[in-house]
């Protein structure tokens, strides 16, 4: 490539960012008030411009706007149509909600929204109100909508630190990314104040105290800071976009890429959201990457949630998630970053102990000296996280199980027994030994608790029973304490320390086995090439290996329908195809335990691959609660990807079948188009010349010029006729609508209607029949077998010479009767024998030869294979000419025999 | 001079009537015309025509279900128009009632000798001609003896049946269960095959060359026609 063309390519529009304005077209267009703290008055200039689009002559209508008793803005409202709310009952009190339904039925123009980052009453569509609006724009309506800056999700901490006070409720930042306008609705902090204190902000009473502070100069004027420079940021990102999709070329930062590491700390979460800030400003792609070391196994089922949950989080906040198996965190993030051009890693400060990090390692201080020439930024994080989760997720082993206990207890027992039964015989100074195997035992049969049960009451076995004075607690000799405590101190280590083996071993033998059950899954995907059965695979696999049950649905005819399901026999109830079709629509998650309709009785997760969503995938569990474990969850989403791949195959190859027909499809049509204009053309040509010729000359012209005319009229109409049938004939073998009614047929009927038929065509030929008088009868269907004897005769007619012989003979071979048309033309170029019979297909191209179809034989061998016969074309052996053979089976000769005539 | 016989047609194809008219107007008949089934039912009633040209695919009404109608009133001789590969049709319509049929396209020969023959089958109905004579075949319907260039031929009582049965329709099609009804009996109008073997032994006796019958003619799908009496 030279380097102008490099230069073009540069200059040519980013197709990523041209798919972004396409898709943005689609939507409705989004435009945030956006207020640096209530009370600067959004909702009165949203209301303002909808009042000006409204004289505009614009579709406005309110959607759900609070007035707060302001009068001013009341007025407002008065002069636009408001969708009644819909009135929810959640615990005895009554709730208005936004109607999105009312809304998306009265399809405005432009919805005006208030108050994006409210949470919904329970019972809602959407838990969020951000959520209702996606789905207004989805549909294509314009929202005008107001939010203050605290509700932003990534500035969530700042205004915290800033405030002292934790907003609850938060928007993410790809719906203020995705605006398409944001107008900053801007006050000073002077001004706000005396709003406040003449009562024109609303605060609700409770909050009044923590309000003062909150509307102190210095919050209002940080707060106001930031949202001027959070509206800046994202003009920013529009010039960029801009100018992508315009091709101008611009000083573009360096692509940096940015790691951020996550654990299972609290605190994870704000360095995802400190990430994603410092990935806006540096422009940069961003990942948040979780190491799973050893030590995952031994966190608490909180702490997993956590870190699926963070990750979420950073997939929402635009970061690509990952997890990676490994041993030590900071090694082998290390190795990612290095391994994917990482410029930046970016990680909380460790909020461990100094034991913790003698004992562990600090990950931080092992990145910074071994990072080399990527920069590492250690990131302070303050006040209590806020939890997120996408969908909740079950804790494992639920419940106390007291079998290990009994066991470890009988265990310790049976110890004992062997200690006194050794000690009957005799003397074993460490006779400790025999309950530390007991200990033992527990650990490695039921882990750590378990064993340091069996600990204690080894202890105090041991003491009560061997330790002098025996039968009491005491000891007497002190060097016994000694060896007491030792021997719980040794218990207690092994206990631990066997427990964690076992751990781990079990770990990894159920990883193994999962993976075995991936790999053996995906083997046998590979090989499903029928949708049906994959679907039923899948099914069965997911259902076997999370004990769960599950249906698979599919697109079909734009609508999503069960397709599979295990067990086979369940049927989804509205709710769950209203959460299913959700899911499908959006690509997001909905139904049980998910955002979205969660009262619905399954859980409905779209089956992705990288083109999109192919499917979705419906599960549920019988006990109540959340359905999965984290650990679940993420062999589901193995198994739903690896399904989904191998249904897009088999889609793709389904794609390539039908463009393959469809291109015969094509072939065929415009050779028959070809064919018609030919065939049709030429006897309308004779006839109607002939008969305005007729029509010309004079009434006492000489007859035998007339009857000539008269003739190739008659001719020429019958071959047209002729012709027409053909295509009939063809389009009846080609729809699969001919049926075929099979009976005894004496051969000489067929052989005498079709030379009737035939009559004119083989006026100059000779026509020789040769029928044994003990052929028996044929199985076929008349009409269908005189057409096919027809049109070998017509065919024969067409080529061979005028004035030589054709030839109809017959004989019997085994159970089949062949039938042979022969005749004393040139014969068929032996390259074309085979291809004789395809439709088309003519063995002497070009107007030379008299027109045919090319469809006679095609239909011949259509007719005669439908009837479970046999047609085939050679050259004669004994003279130049064709032999066309008709082989059909014989019929049962039962009937036949019946009452032969004396 | 008798009365010209009135043939009715009735056939939606304005060039179908048109060529009619001329055609069947050459030949010394007088038609009359529908366009439409209705109109055909109707004028069927008033007009009292001495023969049908019906078409089974009219826009309106079903051709059978006109047949079916013009059936419970009248005994009117009906030959249909037909298209190819309706064996079914053709036949349907001769079990409710039609005295015959032609395929369109079909030539004017053709339809006129169907309608000579459905005329005089009706004239017939009063006294039925004791002699009947196709070229080299001869059946003597009261003596029962069947001659063949005066030579007589034997046939066997069912072989006379079906001779005999033609004979009596001469000209006219039949189809395979009119001629098994008639015959054998109404248990065996299933036994198409029966009659294959009987027709094939008759042309053996009756044709010069069986394989290309001169009398006794095929109609594939449907049935028999003995050609028609000199």
């Amino acid at each position: 490539m030279s380097n102008s063309d490099q230069a073009k390519l540069d200059h040519r529009p980013s197709p990523d960012a041209l798919l972004a304005a396409a898709e943005a077209e689609r939507r409705g267009k989004l435009k945030i008030f956006l207020g640096a703290a209530p009370g600067v008055g959004k909702t009165y200039e949203m209301l303002e411009e909808a009042a000006a689009r409204k004289r505009e002559g614009i579709d406005v209508v309110i959607g759900v706007v609070e007035t707060h008793g302001r009068l001013e803005t009341e007025q407002l409202v008065r002069g636009l149509e408001a969708i009644p709310r819909r009135q929810i009952e959640y615990r005895g009190r009554i709730l208005d909600e936004m109607d999105i339904d009312a809304i998306l039925a009265r399809t405005p123009r432009l919805v005006l929204v208030d108050e994006l980052a409210h949470t919904n009453a329970p019972g809602s569509r959407h838990p969020k109100r951000y959520l209702d609006v996606e789905e207004l724009l989805a549909a294509g309506i314009d929202v005008y909508t107001t939010l203050n800056i605290q509700h932003v999700e990534s500035l969530n901490d700042v205004v915290a630190q800033i405030t002292r006070i934790r907003v609850r409720e938060t928007v993410p930042d790809g719906i203020i990314d995705r605006a398409d306008e944001i107008e900053v609705v801007d006050l000073t902090p002077a001004d706000l104040i005396q709003r406040l204190n003449e009562g024109k902000v609303y605060v609700k009473d409770q909050a009044q105290r923590a309000l003062r502070h909150y509307f102190s100069p210095g919050n209002l004027t940080a707060l106001r800071e930031l949202a001027l420079r959070r509206t800046a940021q994202r003009v920013d990102a529009q010039m960029l976009t801009y100018m992508q999709a315009h091709a101008i070329a611009g000083p573009w930062a360096a692509t940096d890429r940015l790691l951020v590491c996550v654990n299972e700390s609290p605190l994870s979460a704000q360095v995802v959201r400190q990430g994603r800030r410092i990935a806006d400003q540096l422009k940069a792609k961003w990942t948040a990457l979780y190491v799973e070391t050893p030590r995952h196994h031994r966190l608490s089922e909180v702490e997993r949630d956590r870190i699926a949950d963070t990750l979420r989080l950073a997939e929402r906040l635009g970061a690509e998630a990952i997890t990676i198996p490994g041993n030590d965190a900071a090694k082998d993030s290390l190795a990612y970053a290095k391994a994917n051009n990482v410029t930046q890693i970016i990680l909380g400060k460790s909020t461990r102990s100094r034991w913790f990090e003698l004992l562990h390692g600090s990950v931080a201080r092992e990145l910074m000296r071994q990072a080399g020439n990527i920069g590492v930024q250690i990131v302070a994080s303050e006040g209590e996280p806020v939890p997120e989760k996408t969908i909740e997720t079950r804790a494992e082993g639920e419940g106390f199980d007291f079998l290990p206990y009994l066991v470890s207890t009988v265990t310790v027992a049976a110890a004992l027994g062997i200690a006194i039964a050794i000690d009957c015989f005799v003397v074993l100074p460490n006779i400790s030994m025999v309950f530390l195997s007991a200990v033992l035992f527990s650990a490695i049969a039921y882990g750590l608790w378990p064993s340091l049960y069996a600990t204690l009451l080894s202890v105090l076995a041991y003491n009560f029973f061997f330790l002098p004075p025996i039968y009491t607690f005491t000891i007497a000799d002190p060097a016994n304490v000694m060896a007491l405590l030792f021997f719980g101190v040794v218990a207690v280590l092994t206990s631990n320390l066997t427990a964690r083996t076992r751990s781990q071993a079990m770990t990894a033998q159920n990883r193994a086995k999962a993976t075995a059950e991936l790999y053996a899954f995906s083997r046998k995907v590979a090989g499903i090439g029928d949708l049906d059965d994959l679907l039923w695979a899948t099914c069965y696999q997911i259902a076997s290996m999370l004990k769960v049950r599950v249906v698979v649905l599919l697109p079909e005819h734009e609508r999503i329908a069960v397709r599979a399901g295990y067990p086979p026999e369940d049927e989804l109830d509205e709710a769950d195809i209203a959460a299913a079709k959700w899911a499908w629509d959006r690509n997001r998650p909905a139904g049980r335990g998910a955002d979205t309709l969660p009262g619905a009785k399954r859980l409905f997760l779209p089956m992705r691959t990288e083109r999109g969503a192919i499917g979705v995938l419906g599960i549920d569990r019988d006990r109540p609660g959340p359905l999965l474990t984290p650990d679940e969850r993420r062999l589901l989403d193995a198994l739903s990807d690896q399904a989904a791949v191998a249904i897009e195959r088999i889609h793709l190859a389904e794609d390539i079948d039908e463009a393959r027909i469809l291109a015969a499809t094509e072939r065929l049509r415009s050779t028959l188009l070809s064919s018609i204009s030919h065939d049709l053309r030429t006897p309308l040509a004779s006839i109607i010349g002939s008969v305005t010729t007729l029509r010309g000359i004079a009434a006492d012209a000489p007859k035998p010029a007339r009857e000539e005319l008269m003739a190739t009229i008659q001719d020429e109409a019958e071959r047209l006729n002729r012709f027409v049938g053909n295509l009939l004939d063809i389009t009846r073998i080609e729809s699969g609508t001919l049926q075929f009614h099979r009976e005894a047929v004496d051969l000489r009927e067929i052989v005498e209607t079709a030379l009737r038929r035939a009559t004119r065509i083989l006026e100059q030929h000779r026509v020789q029949v040769d029928l044994p008088s003990d052929l028996p009868m044929l199985e076929a269907d008349p009409p269908l077998l005189e057409q096919a004897l027809f049109n070998l005769l017509d065919n024969a007619g067409k080529y061979a010479p005028k004035g030589s012989s054709i030839r109809i003979a017959a004989h019997r071979e085994g159970e089949r009767v062949a039938v042979a048309v022969e005749d004393e033309g040139e014969g068929i170029p032996p390259d074309q024998i085979e291809r004789i019979f395809d439709k088309f297909h003519r063995a002497h191209a070009g107007d030379s030869r008299p027109a045919g179809t090319g469809l006679g034989l095609a239909i011949c061998r259509g007719f005669v294979e439908g009837m479970g016969g046999r047609v085939s074309a050679a050259n004669r052996g004994d003279r130049s000419g064709a032999r066309f053979t008709i082989e059909l089976p014989v019929a049962p000769v039962a009937a036949t025999a019946l009452e032969t005539p004396r | 001079m008798t009365k010209r016989p009135r043939i009715l047609v009735v056939d939606d194809e304005a060039a179908i009537r048109r060529f009619l008219r001329t055609g069947l107007g050459e030949q010394g008949y007088e038609v009359l015309e529908a366009e439409t089934a209705r109109a055909g039912i109707e004028s069927a009633t008033r007009e009292k025509p001495d023969l049908l040209v019906l078409d089974l695919g009219l826009p309106d009404i079903d051709g059978l279900e006109v047949l079916q109608q013009i059936r419970r009133t009248s005994l009117v001789p009906v030959i249909v128009l037909s298209v190819r590969a309706d064996e079914k049709g053709k036949v349907a319509a001769l079990d409710l009632g039609a005295d015959d049929y032609v395929t369109k396209p079909f030539g004017m020969d053709e339809l006129v000798a169907r309608v000579r023959t459905a005329l005089r089958h009706r004239l017939q109905e009063q006294g039925e001609a004791p002699i009947f004579r196709c070229g080299d075949l001869a059946v003597d319907l009261v003596r029962r003896v069947v001659t063949l260039k005066g030579n007589e031929v034997k046939l066997s009582a069912r072989e006379y049946d079906l001779l005999r049965l033609l004979v009596m329709h001469a000209g006219k099609v039949l189809t395979h269960q009119f001629i098994l009804r008639e015959v054998w009996g109404p248990a065996h109008t299933e036994d198409v095959q029966y009659l294959r073997v009987y027709v094939r032994t008759l042309r053996e006796k009756l044709e010069e060359d069986p394989t290309r019958p001169r009398y006794l003619l095929t109609e594939t799908g449907v049935g028999y026609r003995l050609k028609e009496g000199d």
